[in-house]
């Protein structure tokens, strides 16, 4: 009982991409603990590699 | 960067699931972790361990065309900032030699060589998948020559180029020699939509408008740079992307070719000659110094082994299967699937999906909602008084500052400022260390003001706020200074003049803060329900989801009856069938007790704000009633464009595509008896009037032709077409259209089609881009693949909500590719054709998106205001009332002291205010100020401002 209540409140996201880091912090943001599980040795996914971003061709940090 | 720091996340690095093991609402995960040879705990990224080390080995994070060191860290500004060793590349962990110079070299001790791999075991109720995506590998496939010619690179590759922390600074650079690059090409499409040979049929969706991207990247660091792009369709079929096209194309002059691409060679000179093949079969020959493949996207094997993991159903081209109308469902009850890892997409609309997988999961375990949420907790402020011990903190920003600033010399002029106790230079200001610094040194020293000389405040104030919070500092006791924005990048011309520049704003901010005393907001309670308006499957999806993470759902729909525009589309583009679904929608929205449905009504006043928002709705009879909500969802969707050209409405024959679905579900004699079918596209789209792609047209004539086919393979059928834009996945449709021998005639470059009646049939007269020469079609009906419009009452309703339209009347979002369904208001989200032309799948998934996001908000149950509010200074303001007027939310009212009758002031509601300033800036008696901008603050800086200068003067 404990340990499925204690599971319930929990999100496990894999992958650690904009798609990944959007849904963390949503549910982190709305009273979840997440684990962000991610393969290389940070997150960030392919758009930490993005020189810029349109429209406004702003950082894409 | 927001999740580095956020106490309910935690960052797993170096993981790879083995087993996801029970049911929805208890899975057990086992997960193993590599190791990194790293205490995360103890490390503090400075980066001597790297310098030591002696291990070269290319950089993955710039594509290998830079070198890294063993011991690494991913990038500059990277989460976690820890730095770990590469266990194949270290020369100790692969036995090559008994090298520990990192473990001398860390001042910290946090180099470990005794760490191994580990298995954790994870509980949650959820699982979301959002494992990614490649780029596809083009190296040895023919024709594109990547991996042989040094100057063929890929797309991403080019990201790096044109990165300003990419290998060449972003300078652009031929990699064979380093030399400029005068001529530059782009070949789309490379592994994508590929029928034969090497890569695959779909179409990656995003490599057109990344391309173009790059392309104006490249003009903009070198404008004397010839750049031509070679496409086969250009597929701009995005919010706001036709015009960044046509930007493109006419501001910065790329040249755009449509044609076939089928050599790529060595050319003298390390140059590269391309042979294309047009339209028409012309051959053409260019030689440029550079080509970029625009390479797609592909799920590595990983991906595949994590869905037999996960057990989940994978679909026909390798993505995870999921239904349009449960766009982030996997087919295994409780695992979600997001992001590139169900489908080629963009950032904006990976992000979408992220707070839609979220939405989802909340609605499942909404119960158990805090149940494992941990709670911020700041130490006490501390007092502050006006003895100012100012911290001043000169971020390098990496290169992006310190390139065109003095930082030294700041530094010294801003020491010799009155009352500076500490002036202390910081590569990347933002990052977590250099956080962990700035807490440390206003502990250290007792600093109780801080600048910040960085970026924006727009960026990053918040984020400093909270680093002040964290050390006992009351966040308003920080002023930024932004040398970024204001001075690096618009002054790199003049170092020196640059440098005095910002002194004057480094003085500037410490001017402000003189007079700065800590502030605290209010916390205003969040009515735990939403407003939606609109009732068609966007509103409708918003609001089952809310209602179903447990908050009380008001849906408010014009007409008279729920589905909106979904009531008249038939099948999906997968073919699935619309009609049920919205019946089914429908029927869940009626039976939930948590959703109030006002039919026929419309919103005619709103008031308040995020948390505490009033609206009042009218309903037919003109009975009036006011909904109390805490956010706000607009789903008003959009309208069908109706054709004005083409003989429509006047040509029997001449239907829109809708009404054509209709009559071929009806059975109409001229659907079944016609043998030839003419489809005509863009009609009232990226035209004069409307200039903006409606996203769904393509598929949806190219669909209706298939049919057609099917039903009789003797049929004619032709879709006329400017650029075929059936995306992502859809390119299976196209294929199969194809295969079916419907005929595809190109009509952008030679003028618009003319129809015209001939008896009983219609007469289309169109130019024939293969053959080079008009054609005359004889069809039994033409079918207008006509456009969306913006709602009809987007208009009034932007003003009511105090809200924007974009150019084409949409609504506009925060940010169009990080915040896609937020509106500039707090607490106001957007969702469906509202926003945007867009299929179906897509409206629910933005849909489910802004419910998460909005969900989010209703949760947590209190809201913490802003802290820059408009004040009262009661000994100067004279009750003139002048900024009653003034104020456009209403914040302000006029009062009487009791007792002092004869005294008038104004006062002002905190939970109105928005701190916009108006009211000050219309006070005649300085009577009234908004917080951190003061009449004697702002005075203060202009003093400042002016102070060196007059030195300077000879």
């Amino acid at each position: 009982m404990k340990r499925s209540e204690t599971a319930k409140g929990r999100i496990a996201i894999i992958g650690g991409g904009i798609a990944g880091i959007q849904a963390a912090l949503d549910l982190a943001d709305g009273g979840f603990f997440v684990h962000l599980l991610e393969k290389n040795t940070v997150i960030g996914g392919h758009m930490a590699r993005l020189a810029k971003t349109f429209p406004a061709n702003d950082c894409s940090m | 960067m927001e999740c580095g720091r956020h106490l309910n996340i935690e960052i797993i690095t170096q993981a790879r699931v083995t087993a996801i093991k029970g049911q929805e609402g208890n899975f057990t995960l086992t997960v193993r972790q590599s190791p990194g040879y790293v205490h995360a705990d103890k490390c503090i990224a400075c980066g001597r361990c790297s310098e030591v080390c002696p291990a070269g080995v290319p950089d993955e994070h710039d594509f290998f065309l830079s070198e890294r060191k063993a011991i690494h860290i991913g990038y500059a500004q990277a989460v976690p900032l820890t730095y770990a060793i590469d266990h194949s590349a270290c020369l100790r962990l692969n036995g090559q030699a008994k090298c520990r110079r990192c473990r001398q070299a860390c001042p910290a001790g946090a180099i470990d060589f005794s760490q191994a791999e580990h298995t954790l075991r994870i509980q949650a109720g959820a699982v979301i998948l959002a494992a990614g995506f490649v780029p596809f590998d083009p190296s040895g496939h023919a024709p594109w020559g990547y991996g042989t010619l040094a100057n063929v690179i890929t797309s991403p590759e080019m990201e790096r180029l044109l990165s300003s922390c990419g290998p060449t600074r972003g300078h652009l650079q031929r990699p064979s020699d380093g030399q400029p690059v005068r001529s530059l090409a782009f070949l789309l499409c490379v592994g994508s939509r590929a029928q034969h040979g090497p890569g695959h049929a779909y179409c990656s969706s995003v490599c057109c408008m990344s391309s173009i991207k790059e392309a104006v990247l490249a003009k903009e660091s070198s404008p004397s740079t010839e750049v031509t792009i070679y496409y086969s369709d250009l597929r701009t079929h995005g919010k706001g992307f036709e015009r960044y096209f046509q930007h493109a194309r006419d501001r910065h002059g790329i040249r755009f070719v449509r044609c076939r691409p089928h050599g790529v060679e060595a050319a003298p000179g390390d140059r590269i000659r391309i042979r294309t093949l047009s339209e028409s079969g012309r051959q053409r020959e260019d030689t440029v110094d550079m080509a970029v493949l625009s390479v797609g996207m592909v799920l590595p094997d990983e991906s595949l082994a994590l869905a037999r993991t996960a057990a989940i159903q994978m679909g026909q081209e390798r993505f995870a299967a999921t239904s349009s109308f449960q766009p982030l469902r996997s087919s295994r009850r409780g695992i979600f699937v997001c992001g590139a890892f169900s489908g080629p997409r963009d950032i904006s609309h990976a992000i979408e999906q992220g707070s839609a997988a979220a939405a989802s999961a909340a609605e499942l375990l909404h119960q158990a909602r805090f149940s494992s949420w941990k709670r911020t907790v700041f130490p006490p402020q501390r007092p502050v008084d006006s003895t100012l011990r100012i911290g001043v903190f000169l971020c390098h920003c990496g290169g992006n500052i310190a390139e065109n600033i003095d930082m030294d010399a700041l530094a010294r002029r801003t020491e010799r400022m009155e009352q500076v106790t500490l002036v202390k230079q910081l590569l990347f200001g933002c990052s977590q260390d250099s956080r962990k610094e700035i807490i440390a040194e206003i502990e250290r020293l007792g600093l109780n003001r801080v600048v910040i000389a960085a970026c924006s405040p727009r960026s990053h104030e918040e984020l400093f706020r909270t680093t002040l919070r964290e050390a006992g500092l009351n966040g308003h006791l920080l002023e930024m200074a932004n040398l970024r924005h204001q001075v690096a990048w618009v002054h790199g011309h003049d170092r020196q003049a640059a440098t005095r520049k910002a002194a004057d704003l480094v003085r500037m901010a410490t001017a402000a803060l003189r007079d700065r005393f800590p502030v605290r907001g209010e916390k205003i309670p969040v009515k735990p329900s939403a407003l939606v308006i609109g009732g068609g499957v966007a509103g409708m999806t918003a609001a089952l989801n809310l209602a179903g993470q447990g908050f009380s759902v008001e849906l408010v729909e014009k007409s008279d009856r729920l589905g909106g525009n979904a009531l008249n589309l038939n099948r999906t583009w997968n073919g699935e069938q619309v009609p049920p679904f919205v019946r089914r929608l429908t029927e869940q929205v009626n039976d939930h007790p948590g959703i109030t449905v006002h039919l026929s009504s419309e919103v005619i006043s709103v008031s308040g704000r995020i948390g505490q928002f009033s609206t009042t709705i009218r309903d037919r009879k003109n009975h009036r009633r006011i909904i109390g909500h805490g956010v706000t969802l607009l789903c008003t969707g959009g309208r069908r464009a109706l054709p004005t050209e083409y003989g429509y409405a006047k040509l029997p024959q001449v239907v829109t595509a809708l009404e054509f679905d209709a009559l071929h579900i009806y059975g109409d004699i001229r659907v079944n008896r016609g043998t030839t079918f003419v489809f005509l596209q863009c009609v009232g789209s990226r035209d004069e009037n409307h200039n903006y792609c409606s996203r769904v047209c393509c598929t949806h004539s190219v669909q209706s032709a298939i049919a057609l086919k099917e039903e009789n393979p003797e049929r004619r059928v032709y879709i006329l077409y400017r650029e075929m834009r059936t995306y992502a996945l859809r390119e299976r449709l196209y294929h199969k259209a194809l295969e079916l021998g419907v005929i595809f005639i190109n009509h952008d470059r030679f003028g618009k089609p003319q129809v015209n009646g001939h008896g009983e049939q219609v007469q289309v007269e169109v130019w024939d881009h293969v053959l080079n020469r008009p054609l005359r079609i004889i069809a039994d009906m033409v079918i207008l693949a006509s456009g969306i419009l913006p709602g009809a009452d987007a208009a009034d309703l932007s003003s009511l909500l105090r809200v924007t339209v974009d150019e084409d009347g949409f609504f506009q979002e925060a940010h169009p590719k990080l915040r896609p369904v937020d509106l500039p208001g707090e607490g106001l989200f957007v969702a469906g054709l509202a926003h945007g032309p867009k299929p179906l799948e897509e409206s629910v998934c933005q849909a489910l998106a802004a419910a998460g996001r909005a969900g989010a908000i209703l949760a947590r149950g209190e809201i913490q205001l802003s802290m820059l509010k408009a004040v009262v200074n009661e000994s100067a303001c004279d009750g003139c009332g002048l900024c009653l007027e003034a104020c456009p939310y209403q914040a302000i009212h006029p009062v009487t002291i009791p007792g002092q009758e004869e005294t008038r002031l104004v006062r002002v509601e905190e939970t109105r205010c928005t701190g916009c300033g108006i009211c000050q800036g219309s006070c005649p008696k300085k009577g009234i100020d908004v917080n951190d901008f003061t009449h004697a603050q702002l005075l203060a800086q202009i003093d400042a401002a002016l102070e060196e200068s007059e030195v300077r003067q000879p």
